[in-house]
Formats: structure tokens, sequence, C-alpha cells
């Protein structure tokens, strides 16, 4: 009998369902439970927080997630594979140690921890030696906001979660490893994809691409007959049966909510997708538009025939830097002339932000009910029976900013009639921390993996 | 050219994702069924897209085919007012672009309509 490898998506973002690990683990046999806590901006505020205390920087979510799937893996060997380890992959193993000694299972579980990832101890030396960190989309070098850089991390590939396996840990933690790398290392450890077997390997990225979203490709956030799906309370995250030639099936473990379907999958494929032909990582390029999806009974879609190439010589790096303040407020105008207030409303404020010399790099006004999300392709929102003007303002200077939000609730007493909805208080000025995507020689960046218990 | 057309909305032809690469929405159209897929292609053209998003986005309009899965994939440069953080829209990160898509409407031609079954808009818009 051929062997088949279930990999479980347990978490599509850091702040995903916190009960969706425990019921991947229990819901039904799987072997591997992947969890993907890192998003672009994640890196730059676990930085932060590694900034104010050295043993933070992880996704801290992550160890109750383990708490909660303890007994699955210590009792039936269930496999975890995380990047929650955000910008500090030792501090999240060290905590993690911690809490499975105090579950009682002090010395029974292994951990492999991966690091390599993160570049920032290095920026200066890499700049110096020639490597410029070219903004992918503008061009621009990093020096030219050298200074304000945060964080700095390669997205690394499904290798050393495949080393730390092979080392027999159980629980393996990385830092930025690329999303898709959680669901292919287990599948390269299991079935011993050599690293040139590229059609393989392009079906392990169209697997983690399709599990990465956590329940995106299961029913959740899925347009194609919404009304229809059942149960979303109760959601069953996606699980991919996995065989060696690299096909799968997509499914939910039973007596959960929403569907496994040719269009849901269908959707979480073309999702955050750029040219469908190349689609990069750092093990392989694969080819979706190779990808076969049908239907294989209820709540089960088998993708097959997928196709890829060798992957390219680069690795991806996520820079993170501080580039100024924003803040955003807003104020509910109703019925007679909802639209027509608030647009009274946008612009006597925009005169007294002129008049008190204010100056941003950005104001946006947007009309929420009537054209925020569609702009002109919504209508004039004339009709509308209450309107939520919302302004925005982006800049360096922070005390321009602060300014902005002390202007927003004179308008309730000073403004146009009909205005309600500030009970939130004055808004809240943030600090943009931005993201700075840029390519690296490969061979510039190595890993390392250690596995403790 | 003097055949007779009908409309038909997009929003009754195809489903749609889309998501944020930057300052870039992609946006994943997939057709209800397969064989209104070459509609679409014919039909969603990259420069009529652009036109659709009109001022709402401010780069140009890439399209890619996928007829495995019966989609198109579009790329709208400049849609996100910076992206990511420095974006100050509701929709920063462009996962409802996807429904200003299915806005448009298209125009096909009557026999065609017949044909494929397509759900012919009757009146208004």
């Amino acid at each position: 009998m051929t062997k088949t490898v279930r990999v479980a998506s347990g978490q599509g973002f850091w702040g995903d369902s916190l009960e969706a690990p425990r019921q991947q683990v229990d819901g039904g046999p799987i072997d591997y439970l992947m969890l993907d806590y890192l998003a672009e901006v994640t890196m730059s505020i676990l930085q932060k927080q590694k900034e104010r205390d050295p043993a933070m920087g992880y996704a801290r979510d992550f160890i109750g997630a383990i708490e909660s799937v303890l007994p699955g893996v210590v009792d039936r060997g269930v496999k975890v594979i995380a990047n929650a380890g955000g910008v500090n992959p030792v501090a999240c193993g060290k905590a993690l140690v911690a809490a499975i000694a105090k579950a009682g299972h002090a010395g029974k579980v292994k951990i492999g921890v991966v690091t390599g990832d993160d570049l920032l101890p290095r920026i200066d030396e890499l700049l110096g030696s020639g490597h410029e960190l070219k903004h992918m989309e503008t061009g621009a070098p990093l020096s030219t906001v050298r200074e304000r850089v945060l964080s700095a991390n390669a997205y690394i590939g499904s290798t050393p979660i495949v080393q730390a396996l092979q080392q027999g840990a159980q629980i393996v933690v990385t830092g930025r490893s690329t999303d898709t790398a959680l669901t292919m290392a287990p599948l390269r450890h299991e079935f011993g994809w050599g690293a040139d077997s590229w059609n393989q390997l392009a079906s392990g990225i169209v697997a983690g691409h399709i599990l990465e979203c956590g329940a995106q490709s299961s029913g959740g956030n899925c347009l194609h007959d919404w009304w229809t799906i059942p149960d979303l309370a109760n959601i069953g995250y996606p699980i991919a049966e996995c065989e060696s030639d690299g096909s799968f099936v997509i499914t939910k473990h039973p007596n959960t909510g929403g569907r496994v379907s040719v269009p849901s999958v269908s959707e979480q494929l073309v999702y955050e997708m750029g040219d469908p032909q190349s689609y990069i990582t750092p093990d392989v390029v694969a080819d979706f538009t190779s990808i076969r999806v049908e239907q294989d009974g209820p709540n089960r879609v088998r993708v097959f025939g997928i196709t890829g190439g060798p992957a390219t010589p680069f690795l991806k790096v996520s820079i993170a830097y501080r580039a100024g303040y924003k803040a955003v407020g807003s104020l509910v105008y109703s019925w007679p002339d909802a639209m027509e207030k608030a647009e009274a409303a946008n612009r006597i404020l925009r005169e007294r932000l002129d008049r008190l010399g204010l100056r941003f790099d950005q104001i946006l006004s947007e009309f929420v009910g009537a054209n925020a999300t569609h702009g002109h392709l919504a209508g004039d929102g004339r009709e509308a029976p209450e309107v939520q003007f919302r302004i925005g303002v982006r800049g360096e200077d922070r005390a321009s900013v602060e300014r902005f939000t002390r202007e927003i609730a004179p308008l309730v007493l000073n403004g146009p009639p009909s205005v309600t909805g500030f009970a939130g208080g004055r808004p809240k000025v943030e600090e943009v921390i931005a993201y700075w995507p840029a390519l690296i020689d490969k061979r510039v960046v190595t890993t390392q993996v250690e596995v403790v218990s | 050219m003097s055949e007779p057309t009908v409309q038909v909305r997009l929003l009754d032809l195809a489903h749609t994702r889309s998501g944020d690469k930057g300052d870039m929405a992609n946006c994943g159209v997939i057709a209800l069924r397969a064989e209104w897929y070459p509609v679409l292609v014919r039909e969603l053209t990259a420069e009529r897209v652009r036109a659709h998003y009109g001022a709402l986005i401010a780069g140009p309009v890439e399209r890619f085919e996928l007829p495995n899965l019966s989609a198109l994939n579009f790329l709208l440069h400049g849609a996100l007012d910076g992206g990511g953080t420095l974006s100050l829209k509701t929709d920063a990160q462009g996962k409802v672009v996807s429904t200003a898509m299915l806005r448009m409407v298209l125009t096909v031609p009557a026999q065609e309509a017949v044909q494929l079954q397509l759900p012919v808009l009757t009146q208004k818009e």
C-alpha cells in the first residue's frame, strides 16, 4: 500500500482561530500540523517587541497552540511545523521547552529550531560587500533608508526544516520561512523527493499555497455560492492528503462546517498570485497553469499534474523600516443628505488642516457606505441612509499627525448636522512600519538547525 | 457589424478573489462554467479592465491566463495607495478589489449567449 501523508493547516496568520490547531489534531487522523504565523508586517511588529524585551519577538499564540495539541504530539506522534519563531526562533524554542515541561512532558518532545534567516546583524556587511538590496518595485537601494531599518529576514525554503525532521524533531520552529515551506518540508522528508524532483517539489508548493491561508480554501472567504456554504461557525480547516508522486487531495475533518470544492480551492489558488507560470520559491519555480483540480467526492478535491522547474539563484528578503506616522479617524452622518453632510465635513476639516499649516505626505478621505471600496463604480452615495466619513493622514512629523487627531471631534459640535459615532474617542497615532522587498544571492544566506528537548 | 448583442454581468459569469502584493492588487477571475471561459478570455482584456477601474488604480493592468482553472489573473499596479502599512485605504490589502471587478458588464453576441446559456441582463444596468 502506498503511503499517504496528511498535512493539516491550523493557522493562516497570527490572529487566526485559537481553536483550529486543536480541532485539526483531535478531529481525525493527521500526520503533520502546519501553522503559518507570519505576514509581511508581522516581522516588524515582532522586532519591536524584541527591542523592548530580548526574550520576545515570536508569535506567543503559538505556545498556547502547542499546549492545546500536546496530547496529540506526545501520544499519537503528530508533528508540528510553524514559522512562529518570528525574529527570535531561539527564544520561541526555549518558551516551548518550558511550556512542555510545565505540562508534565519534560524531555519527551524534540524541538527543532531553524535560524539563519535574520540578516539584520549582517546588513552593513552585506551593503558593504555590494549587495544593494534594491526595492523590488521601485529599484531604490536600501542605503536610502538604512538608518530606519527595523528588521531584515530572508525567506528561507524547506531544506532546514527537512534537516530538523531528519534529526527527529517533532516540533519545528522557524523564523521567516516561506509559508509554503511549512507544507513542503514534511513531504520532502516523508517521500525523500530529490532537490531536483521539480514536479514533486512544485506539487508541494501548490499544497502549501492551498493550506497557508487556513480556512480560506475550505469555504472561508469563499465568494462562490457563499450563502450555501454550511456551518461556517464550525468551519473545518483544510487538510492535504499527499502521495509520493506529488498529487494530493484537499479535504477537511468529518462533522465540520465549510466546504472543500473546486471553486473553494480555485479561489485560494489564484489568491495573491503574480505570473502563474512562475510562482517563485526558494526550492522550485512552480507552474500554476499546470494544476489540475477535480471533485473527488463530497468535500474532497484532487489536485494533480503539477509541473515545476529549477529555483532562481536568489532569495527574497523581507525588510521593515520606519516610515513616519499615520492616524485615521471617522464620523458617521445620517439621513437626510448623509453623503452631502459627510462631504461637507471633509471640506471643512481639510480647510482647517490647511489653516493650521499642517502638511502631510498623504491625506485620504473615504465615505464608507457610499464608495470607500469601489469608488466611482459604486455610484455617488446620494441615497445612502448613513455614511461614515473616514479620513486618514500620513507624514514624517509625529506632532502634525497628533494635531490632526484633535481636529475631528470638534466637527461634532461645530460642523454639519446629524453626526454621531465618535464614542471611540480621538484616533491613535501609529508609527508606520513599511515593507521593503528585495532579493539576495542565495549563497549569502546560511541556515542552522538545532534540535533540543 | 450589425450582429445583435446582449449584455451580461460578470457577476453572473465568474467568481473572484483578490489580494495584495506590495502596492499591487491581484484579482483572479474564475468562470462559473468552463464553457464560459473563452468569453472571459475574449471580452475581459487588460485594456477593458484598466478602463473599468479608472481612477481607482494608478498604474497599468497585466493579464495572465490559467485555462486549467478556467481563470484569468489580473495584476493591478498602483491599486493600493502605497500598499501594506503605508496605505490609508479601508481596503489596503485589496481584498475587495475582486468584487469591484464583478461590476463589469460585457457585451456579447446574442447568438453566443443562447448557445452558451449565458445569464443575460434583461433590463437596466
